[in-house]
């Protein structure tokens, strides 16, 4: 017995729903950036998936543009939290409303 | 013998994944996120994605994961958080009711739609070697969004080293 196409997205629905509870659960915006990889990665396994079941390529080539996406962000996304935490040390989220109208 | 593969590396991503969002140190959920990644890029070689697995050690486990642990230590956010304080009353356990939400959704929408899909199990791998027919597919139909993705790297590494410069105004 195989696994079916079915199965790898009922795991990658798992993967991004524990994904987007540890978005809303922790304050950690290190954590935080970790969950959305976590969901980038479910989304990732979907695209595989389907990729493989209907034998095109094009969906492992979005995988390929996904990554260099989230590596990118990554990137930013750190810079930004380095230059928060030098400035405030130990802050959360909950910390940073000061952007608010 | 494949639904074996199947199952461990299935543990391995969900049991990576809850260690991110439960672990109370920083460095311990980057580790459970290794423990994820290197479990979907098992899926990724079951389902005959060799390139985008190899992909997936090297940047995202090498990579990001690296430099995720390199901005914990630089920022000694390596101290346990202590998670028993709720600045928002109610914030978890509606967001656990929402994110459990969403996964039966997500989970019961592909659960309905699987006959559109058909009955077979996942189909055969195309003629061509993987990495040859990723390679055609990128640099022939997607060639203009893979130079696009060169021009945001450069873009993304210049904006950092501007975000995290250090001002000196001592000098000046």
């Amino acid at each position: 017995m195989e696994p079916t196409t079915t199965s790898y997205l009922v795991l990658a629905a798992l993967l991004f729903g524990i994904g987007a509870t540890g978005v809303m659960i922790r304050r950690n915006p290190l954590v935080m950036f970790m969950c959305i990889e976590l969901m980038l990665n479910a989304v990732n396994l979907t695209f595989v998936a389907l990729a493989t079941r209907f034998s095109d390529i094009d969906g492992q080539t979005a995988v390929f543009f996904v990554m260099v996406v989230a590596a990118a962000e990554v990137v930013v996304g750190l810079g930004i939290i380095i230059s928060i935490m030098r400035r405030r040390p130990g802050s959360t989220v909950d910390d940073l409303a000061e952007l608010r109208g | 013998m494949e639904l074996v593969v199947f199952v461990l590396a299935s543990a391995m991503v969900l049991l990576g994944a809850v260690g991110v969002i439960a672990f109370r140190n920083p460095v311990h959920a980057a580790l459970g996120l290794i423990l994820t990644l290197f479990g979907v890029a098992v899926h990724f070689v079951s389902m005959e994605a060799h390139f985008l697995a190899a992909v997936q050690v090297i940047v995202y486990a090498g990579a990001i994961v690296v430099l995720f642990l390199f901005v914990i230590m630089l920022l000694g956010v390596d101290r346990a958080e202590d998670l028993s304080i709720e600045p928002l009353r109610l914030q978890r356990p509606v967001a656990v009711v929402l994110g459990v939400g969403i996964t039966v959704l997500i989970a019961g929408a592909v659960v309905r739609g699987a006959d559109t899909l058909g009955r077979e199990t996942v189909a055969d791998a195309p003629g061509d070697s993987n990495i040859r027919a990723l390679a055609r597919s990128l640099y022939s139909d997607h060639v203009l969004a893979f130079e696009l993705t060169s021009v945001l790297l450069i873009v993304a590494v210049a904006g950092t080293v501007i975000l995290t410069r250090r001002l000196k105004r001592s000098e000046g």
